[in-house]
């Protein structure tokens, strides 16, 4: 304990060297990863001269445990935000980091281990299921049929799919006709809701659960022509999406829930802000996943953004 | 025999035709060779139907044969690359790469106020084009350069997807509003009540069946799968040939993504992942060898058809865990395998 406060005391007055451990864009939310990182970098180097951000993007876990190590032995940094790949494999590579002395902020999935890091920043993947659920329930006015797309069948997903699910279960009408994984890629959502469309003769609501595949279930509902579908429930809130919704474009698109890659910017911007004063971040934040709606949209759309 | 094949030597014209012969086997051998794939095709038509009786709607259908086309596309210029021992291991970045550069392009275009449907042909002979050049570029690190197909393409599988996520800043190219319009008929239309993806693969399919079995080409590309050298001794030009099957092959790249662009109007960094895989595994459950020699265009398009099915009945019925899907699909695989090499 003394050695930390010695330590978080004389960072006061020196430089703070933070890295920034992300994944690759390989898909939209992740290239809107890589851009907050960016944003925040340029806006924070900018405010503190006595800060450096180096952002370093990687394809898989191996390399990204790699990466930490020449953040350390190059870049030399004293504190660190990351994405990890994966829970398990990233927890040891951290953990050597935190014992060096780097300060670790993890953000979005948790480490297998919590004491390999000092705080967690995280969306709200509960309230992901959750709002979807009420919303659609509500819409519904607690009796209808819904089908549900999955995205990749990981811990998150499955956070996600057992609170839809726990709201679900409290309304006896409303009934859930299957939930299959759309691996979060537009090509995989139309193949699937075409596949739904010929075995459920009526669907009320979907639940996309990722605005990337409610664009392919929107297409393969337009192309079967169906009419009985009144609501298309996407998620995470990428701009064309929010779009829709403030232009009032496309009537099955209402509503979005909030899971903005905007996350990283806000865990940059805190460990930063943090480590500038010598000081800790609470050992967990959740950026609250908000529903959205024509209402309050604006306040969620990053044009700039490329998600 | 071709004309042109007089001015070769005796020999190799006769060599070039008994291996063909071989391996086309016209007899009864050749009937039974396509059966594998065929079998496993109707055995799972009869469980999809069991299962649920959607399953033989003939929307259904046309669905599972539409998005078919693509895969299908593709396997018919892979069948003759791993017919003359080669591989692509790219052609799922390359279509990825050709939808967004073709988008792009496309909305270049637009600014200069053409016509929509002058946009569209455009956009899609310069698919065509960057599919053609993109084989060729290949063929020739593989036969001038002297680099193993698989290193050439596994290397080009990086390139490809990574400059399509670079001109897409990760995100999605999207297609202009009004030309995406124009052009959506080209995959949602449909001809005497068959979808147009369906019959430019049939068209395709044919055609490819023709060249391999009915030309000096294919016959080549037979030859040079069963033994380079020989076919080398026996004065066949094998650079010329193996690169043409790239060409070849990335054409039909080409093809398949003049179909794909207007389903989605869009491409992303996820676009035509895995599709190498499921081109190969096609060919391959279709009864072509990995090795070269021997292979059929028949088994390639029931091959293709016959992977949509599985995912298309995984979706129809809910008694298998969603997250033994990808397990089924593997199964069905080795299974269609082993009956074709049974039978061979």
């Amino acid at each position: 304990m003394a050695a930390m406060g010695l330590s978080s005391g004389a960072m006061a007055q020196e430089k703070v060297n933070l890295g920034v451990s992300i994944p690759a864009a390989t898909h939209s939310f992740t290239a809107g990863v890589v851009w907050w990182s960016n944003q925040a970098k340029a806006e924070l180097e900018k405010a503190h001269p006595n800060l450096k951000v180096t952002v370093k993007t990687s394809s898989g876990a191996p390399e990204q445990a790699n990466q930490l190590q020449d953040l350390l032995t190059v870049n030399r940094i004293n504190a660190l935000v990351i994405m990890p790949f994966e829970s398990a494999s990233l927890t040891q590579p951290v953990a050597q980091l935190k014992k060096k002395g780097v300060y670790v902020t993890v953000v979005d999935r948790g480490l297998t281990d919590t004491s390999a890091q000092d705080a967690y920043v995280s969306g709200d993947n509960t309230a992901f299921g959750r709002l979807a659920a009420e919303y659609l329930v509500k819409k519904l006015n607690g009796k209808g049929d819904i089908v549900a797309l999955r995205g990749i069948a990981t811990t998150l997903d499955n956070e996600r799919m057992d609170a839809f699910n726990a709201v679900i279960k409290k309304h006896p009408d409303i009934k859930l006709l299957d939930a299959r994984y759309g691996n979060w890629n537009r090509d995989d959502a139309f193949k699937v809701m075409q596949d739904y469309l010929t075995r459920f003769k009526h669907i009320d609501a979907v639940w996309a659960a990722d605005d990337d595949m409610a664009f392919g279930v929107l297409k393969a509902i337009e192309q079967a022509k169906r009419t009985d579908i009144k609501e298309v429930f996407g998620g995470a809130g990428a701009k064309g999406m929010v779009k829709t919704i403030i232009d009032g474009s496309n009537p099955l698109i209402q509503a979005d829930v909030s899971y903005s890659p905007k996350f990283i910017y806000d865990a940059i911007k805190l460990t930063a802000e943090a480590r500038l004063k010598g000081e800790k971040l609470p050992e967990t934040t959740i950026i609250p996943s908000v529903l959205i709606t024509k209402e309050n949209a604006k306040d969620f759309y990053f044009p700039d953004s490329p998600f | 025999m071709q004309p042109e094949q007089s001015s070769l030597p005796e020999a190799p014209a006769a060599h070039a035709g008994g291996r063909a012969g071989r391996h086309a086997a016209p007899s009864w051998r050749g009937r039974l060779h396509g059966l594998g794939p065929v079998a496993g095709l109707v055995l799972l038509c009869i469980a999809g139907t069991l299962l649920n009786s959607s399953f033989a709607d003939i929307d259904n259908i046309m669905n599972v044969l539409t998005r078919t086309a693509f895969i299908g596309i593709i396997s018919v210029g892979m069948c003759f690359v791993i017919i003359s021992g080669g591989i692509d291991l790219s052609v799922g970045s390359m279509a990825a790469l050709i939808a967004g550069s073709m988008i792009l392009v496309m909305n270049a275009l637009t600014a200069f106020a053409l016509a929509p449907m002058l946009v569209i042909v455009l956009g899609m002979l310069f698919a065509l084009a960057l599919g053609a050049l993109l084989g060729l570029a290949h063929g020739l690190l593989i036969t001038r350069g002297r680099i193993e197909p698989f290193i050439v393409t596994l290397g080009t599988l990086g390139i490809f997807r990574a400059y399509l996520t670079y001109l897409s800043d990760g995100g999605a190219i999207t297609l202009n509003m009004d030309v995406s319009d124009a052009y959506s008929p080209v995959y949602y239309g449909s001809l005497l009540g068959i979808p147009v993806p369906v019959w430019v693969f049939i068209a395709i399919a044919l055609l490819g069946g023709l060249v391999l079995n009915r030309t000096a080409f294919g016959r080549y590309v037979q030859a040079i799968g069963s033994n380079e050298q020989v076919a080398r001794y026996a004065a066949v030009n094998v650079d010329k040939t193996k690169t043409l099957t790239y060409v070849l092959l990335g054409m039909c790249v080409g093809i398949a993504t003049v179909l794909y662009v207007p389903r989605l109007g869009s491409a992303s960094p996820t676009t035509g992942l895995l599709w190498e895989l499921e081109a190969i595994a096609a060919v391959i459950v279709g009864g072509t060898a990995l090795k070269g020699g021997a292979g059929t265009m028949t088994g390639t398009v029931v091959g293709a058809i016959l992977l949509s099915v599985i995912g298309n009945i995984l979706n129809l019925t809910s008694i298998i865990s969603v997250y033994l899907n990808a397990a089924v699909q593997g199964f069905v695989i080795i299974i269609v395998a082993f009956l074709q090499r049974r039978r061979s």
